[in-house]
């Protein structure tokens, strides 16, 4: 079956231009660079019809950028996001209806001076997709679908609480029929009763709509309940993805490990922290080679010079660590 | 053991313009000497008004309107403004959510630890407090102290910035330490890093521990004993394996079931219906009444009192004792 997503050798650098200052000195013989983070680094995976496929990682590893791109808000550098809809729907819209995104803060994410009703129906107006006429019933339906009451169409969102809100943000992602939806930290703004509610929502409606999800959270639990596979990264790079299970189970790489071992548990009860050591890098001046290599116990000479490649060690379980080489030469 | 810190009734009340808000309302636990105790609930269920209470921090249309907070036998919530300053930053310290929003970002941090010290021990000498803040900045794991203190708050990152002011929170040896929602804010390596010297530093110096947060999987990590707070109450108290294992409250089950965990991966998470009823516009009786699965008549009519059902656990519901209608 061919991937409804693929993402190849994507980059994104963002730049920092010089200042008029640094302008100046460099004409006087100063030589100033300008500032360049890569944010996402050479990033390629697929993502299967009906996959709920999490990205982790911590700040600054580019998985909202990578979210960005896949949703089209960001162009990239480099690289390529290539997207199969289904024939039936795609022949006359635009792609960019395909993927929408759900969005970290409820607050910000819908305009404070249009009603509930106008934020669902304008993007499926303007394309064409439902006639003016049937606003109401259609917006009555898509909230309907979210689990909430079709009588409050005609408010302004700061009536409704967080949890709502982003039932409403779904709601809008839904209205123009998408296929993919990426959902950037979508529930982490949510109190834990109200992020459970709506994990199940997003479940329910991947059955009832086949959609696609791309999970993007800092938070592992949430990954672990809902993703069918996980892509870790760390400073712009992949450095593990697996199914849900091998990741679990036989986590590879020395990052991912760590993630784990620090995520606190509910099952373990109390215990003895012992976290992995050291800073997240600045995204500004990664270290060379192997990214994380400075806060890594087994790090050796040849995890300094060179940036190891994926390489798969079952099926579908792709890690990106020297150590590998040396256990299976 | 003699509790160091006795909580007994706390309203705290804020008097706004829509109405009284009860914020906390009759919130009752202990914390012993050296004990960590979880202070977990969602927001808007007054576990930050409780630790700030407890510092003597609620502000205006806020006030303690009921109850007694006794710390090493005298009351907080009748002392007067100075009594207070001098038991703050002293005697007790709190660790808040961001470091960014604490740290004063135009000092550099040593001017900032020399003036904790120096405003509780008057007659210690500047190098003197100046050691004692470069051993205190050693201690919880910041590396080259003697030239990281001459830092600006905003050179370090957030994890650095968050042992910055939990070394200002050791600063004077306190005996209990209020902490509200100290890792929230930090990625998890570096969230692991933190809780592991506070629990550190906590265990070393028989210092007691407040740990305020949402965060469940946090408290199971670290705290002896838990209280869960719903809407200005503690619903549920007690230690902290036993109620995580087996959690009485009909809310402190659902928190535990919205809990993602990789035990019930593809099953539904069980989820609490509804929301947090508005604190302006409590219902009568039980606040958890709209959201419970066992609400019965009594529910809608009295307010629970906390039951006692053993092994120091206390229970505010009064299906309590009978089994789960699932």
């Amino acid at each position: 079956m061919k991937p409804i997503l693929t993402v190849s050798n994507l980059s994104k650098d963002f730049t920092k231009p010089l200042d008029l200052i640094a302008k100046l000195l460099n004409k006087v013989g100063q030589d100033n660079k300008e500032e360049v983070v890569h944010a996402v680094d050479d990033v390629s995976f697929a993502v299967q019809r009906g996959e709920i496929v999490g990205i982790v990682g911590e700040s600054g590893c580019g998985k909202s950028t990578l979210g960005r791109m896949v949703a089209g808000i960001l162009s990239p550098t480099s690289g390529s996001v290539e997207f199969d809809a289904e024939q039936t729907k795609a022949s006359d819209l635009p792609q960019a209806l395909q993927t929408q995104m759900i969005f970290q803060d409820p607050f910000s994410s819908l305009n404070p001076r249009k009603r509930v009703i106008d934020i669902i129906t304008e993007a499926p107006i303007f394309h064409g997709l439902i006639a003016r006429k049937q606003k109401n019933e259609f917006a009555a339906e898509m909230l309907q679908r979210v689990g909430l009451d079709p009588d409050t169409l005609q408010r302004y969102p700061h009536q409704f609480s967080g949890g709502q809100r982003q039932r409403i943000g779904i709601a809008r992602a839904l209205a123009v029929s998408p296929e993919l939806l990426v959902c950037d930290e979508s529930i982490a703004a949510l109190d834990v009763s109200i992020q459970a509610q709506i994990i199940n929502l997003f479940v329910r409606l991947r059955d009832e709509f086949t959609l696609t999800y791309l999970f993007i959270s800092h938070d592992i639990g949430v990954i672990e309940h809902i993703s069918d596979r996980v892509i870790v990264m760390y400073l712009g790079r992949i450095v593990e993805t697996a199914p849900i299970s091998s990741f679990l189970q036989t986590p590879n790489h020395p990052y991912t490990k760590a993630l784990l071992a620090g995520v606190p548990r509910l099952e373990v009860g109390k215990r003895e922290y012992e976290p992995v050591s050291g800073e997240i890098p600045s995204p500004l001046d990664p270290p060379t080679g192997c990214h994380f290599h400075p806060r890594c116990p087994f790090a050796s000479e040849r995890c300094q010079r060179e940036a190891p490649l994926l390489r798969e060690l079952s099926a579908g379980h792709f890690s990106a660590c020297h150590l590998n080489d040396e256990a299976q030469p | 053991m003699k509790p160091i810190l006795q909580i007994e009734n706390l309203q705290t009340h804020f008097f706004t313009k829509a109405g009284v808000v009860k914020a906390v309302d009759g919130v009752s636990f202990d914390i012993n000497a050296g004990e960590v105790v979880g202070l977990v609930g969602e927001s808007g269920s007054g576990k930050s008004i409780t630790g700030f209470s407890v510092m003597g921090l609620v502000d205006a249309p806020g006030k303690i309107v009921g109850g007694r907070i006794m710390f090493q036998g005298e009351d907080i919530a009748a002392m007067s403004p100075q009594q207070l300053q001098s038991l703050r930053g002293n005697r007790i310290s709190m660790i808040f959510q961001d470091p960014m929003m604490t740290l004063n970002p135009v000092l550099r941090v040593e001017t900032q630890m020399v003036e904790a010290i120096k405003a509780h021990d008057s007659m210690i000498s500047k190098s003197e407090a100046r050691a004692r803040a470069r051993d205190a900045l050693g201690l919880v794991g910041i590396s080259a102290p003697e030239e990281r203190m001459r830092a600006y708050p905003h050179q370090f990152s957030g994890g650095m910035r968050q042992r910055v002011s939990i070394a200002i929170a050791m600063l004077n040896r306190p005996d209990l330490i209020i902490a509200d929602e100290p890792t929230t804010a930090l990625d998890v390596t570096i969230q692991g890093q933190v809780i592991h010297e506070m629990q550190r530093l906590c265990e070393a110096t028989k210092t007691a521990l407040l740990c305020i947060t949402h965060d469940l999987a946090v408290v199971a990590g670290i705290a002896d004993r838990i209280c869960v707070m719903y809407a200005g109450r503690v619903v549920e108290q007690g230690p902290i394996a036993s109620t995580i294992s087996q959690p009485l409250h009909p809310y402190t089950r659902g928190l535990m079931g919205s809990v993602p965990s990789q035990n019930r991966r593809g099953q539904p998470l069980q989820q609490i219906d509804g929301m947090v009823p508005s604190l302006l516009n409590l219902p009568s009786g039980c606040a958890f009444q709209n959201r419970c699965a066992m609400v019965s008549d009594k529910c809608l009519s009295e307010i629970p009192e906390p039951i006692d059902v053993g092994e120091q656990r206390l229970v505010r519901c009064v299906n309590v004792g009978q089994e789960p209608a699932s």
